[in-house]
């Protein structure tokens, strides 16, 4: 399944003293299979895009469409909409209410209209799929640690089986290691299940690393759509709306200027080992060819 | 989904209603109840209305959005105007069945019709140039004097105000859980009474929580802070009297003395 969004534009409290625009002409297709990032300012208007994918709010003007139908049509099923693109909010672990963590899991494939015994099997799978210990299964939500609090969360809107997955910053609040593995996970999803999965975070670093494709927003429009690599060029741009390049990007450009041939778009450290030991490596060898003349 | 209710109805704006001290605010919206009870005649409601149409000129807010206030107490208003109409006694002009309109009814009823709209398009002015948090800084100030017989004024002034500052967050909080769950296929709409209650656990549960674990948050702040009760305690932004409250005092003063002899010479 696919999303399209037209000419969309949404305002906060129109005709008030208070009115906001939080978007204005957004215009993007969100395909199947593909990784997303979306990275903006805070206020940039990201998690108002979002909550348009899911038909949480509906648009000022401009249409959404799902595989080309209105989902703001009259007849359009918007519930059914909902369980195929699951959406976790941040600070997720605030939505858990149940007794157990099972039960809470069960809480979405339940309102699909699933038997406890076929939610549990769901669960069981989308707890399996973030790492969530089994042992803790029927322990009371409230008592976890904020890093299992928020996998039983996103396990919670997994076990609904959504074709689009989407996290808004999913690691906020978590160690390096939480987030490394969580994002780690999430990118496996996508691998097993060829789902989409669209990330709203903070971090280039890890936008670099797991996205195809990269939206940067600002002031509720978007600037750039591209893959990361393309956009992290404009990192001049880029900071001229708070925000940033991965580390190694200003590296790479600093290397540069010092006249040493490293492949700036290069984006993870990996990829920027690679291209300067390369570098290094050429500009060894230049030089000892000319010891040899 | 929330932005409908509006407690604490601040209008910003930039006008002098809106720097006007809380105070003098409070004691003119009172002196001005006052008043459109005192006034029983055409003349005293044309010198009120006056005196309410150029405050409102003055607050610079549209009068669409100070008579939107109306709308909420229109059965109230609806109701009182039947009772009065119906069951004054005295001479009458109309019989129809068992219900009699009498000429004294007719002119009650027109005098509760004004003086309860001019109450609350008065009061509203008020809410709207004054933030929530002004009014209660206002009436701490003017409960001062209760002190001496031990009524806890500051505690409960600062009772209201971290009330008053949670209700926004709050309401936000719901949106966002219930968000959450209908995102997870919760269902806060269809359903039989008890169905309904039920489908509200799941928006209760996360709800509550998190006002505990706000309200502990805020506790050990304000204790981190030192704070320990309202003795001796000095403000960053004490009330101060200017120039224009003691004219707008000036003018309330003299309408008052108008309202009371306009009665007392009828």
């Amino acid at each position: 399944m696919a999303l399209e969004l037209k000419d969309v534009a949404y305002t906060y409290s129109p005709g008030t003293a208070y009115e906001i625009h939080a978007l204005r002409d957004i215009n993007l297709t969100v395909p199947e299979d593909q990784f997303i990032g979306i990275i903006g300012h805070i206020g940039s208007g990201k998690s108002t895009l979002i909550q348009l994918f899911n038909a949480l709010i509906r648009p000022t003007s401009g249409n959404v469409l799902c595989d080309g139908e209105d989902i703001w049509g009259d007849s359009y099923d918007r519930r059914a909409l909902r369980s195929k693109v699951g959406l976790v909010f941040q600070y997720p672990e605030h939505q858990l209410f149940e007794n157990d963590v099972l039960s809470d899991v069960c809480f979405g494939p339940m309102n699909q209209g699933k038997t406890r015994e076929e939610a549990e099997v769901e669960a069981k799978k989308a707890l399996r799929s973030v790492g969530f210990p089994e042992k803790y299964y029927s322990r009371s939500p409230f008592e976890l640690s904020g890093g299992q609090k928020k996998r039983a969360a996103i396990a919670g809107v997994l076990a609904m089986n959504p074709g689009i997955l989407i996290l808004d910053e999913p690691t906020a609040g978590l160690d390096p290691k939480g987030r490394d593995d969580i994002l780690g996970q999430i990118a496996q999803l996508r691998e097993e299940r060829g789902i989409t999965i669209v990330l709203v975070s903070h971090s280039m670093e890890d936008i670099a690393r797991y996205a195809d494709r990269l939206i940067v927003m600002n002031k509720g429009r978007i600037v750039y759509d591209d893959s990361p690599r393309e956009v992290f060029t404009h990192y001049q741009e880029l900071e001229t709306m708070g925000l940033a390049a991965p580390q190694v990007t200003y590296i790479l450009h600093r290397l540069k200027e010092k006249g040493l041939a490293v492949d700036t778009t290069q984006d993870t450290v990996p990829g920027a080992r690679d291209t300067i030991l390369e570098a290094l490596h050429a500009a060894g060898t230049q030089k000892e060819g000319r010891a040899d003349v | 989904m929330f932005k409908d209710i509006t407690l604490g109805q601040y209008y910003p704006a930039d006008s002098v209603l809106h720097r006007l001290d809380p105070r003098t605010k409070f004691v003119g919206t009172l002196a001005f109840i006052i008043a459109i009870f005192v006034f029983h005649t055409i003349p005293g409601y044309l010198v009120a209305t006056v005196f309410l149409g150029s405050v409102i000129l003055l607050s610079r807010i549209p009068p669409k959005i100070i008579f939107k206030g109306l709308k909420g107490v229109f059965m109230l208003l609806l109701v009182t105007l039947l009772f009065n109409l119906l069951l004054t006694p005295g001479e009458p002009l109309m019989q129809l069945g068992f219900l009699r309109i009498t000429r004294e009814g007719l002119t009650m009823a027109g005098k509760m019709a004004i003086r309860l709209i001019y109450l609350v398009t008065g009061s509203s002015i008020m809410t709207l140039t004054t933030t929530p948090n002004q009014l209660t800084n206002a009436m701490e100030s003017l409960m001062r004097p209760l002190k001496r017989i031990h009524v806890p004024v500051h505690e409960i002034s600062m009772m209201m105000s971290i009330a008053l500052r949670f209700i926004p967050i709050l309401m936000e909080e719901t949106d966002k859980i219930m968000k959450a769950q209908i995102a997870r296929g919760a269902d806060f709409e269809s359903g039989g009474l008890i169905q309904k209650v039920k489908n509200m656990i799941p928006l209760l549960v996360p709800l509550f929580i998190s006002a505990f674990r706000r309200a502990n948050d805020l506790a050990m702040a304000m204790e981190a802070r030192c704070y320990h009760g309202g003795e001796n305690r000095t403000q960053m932004k004490p009330l101060r009297y200017d120039m224009r409250d003691y004219i707008a005092y000036g003018i309330l003063g003299g309408f008052l003395l108008v309202a009371v002899i306009m009665r007392v010479l009828s």
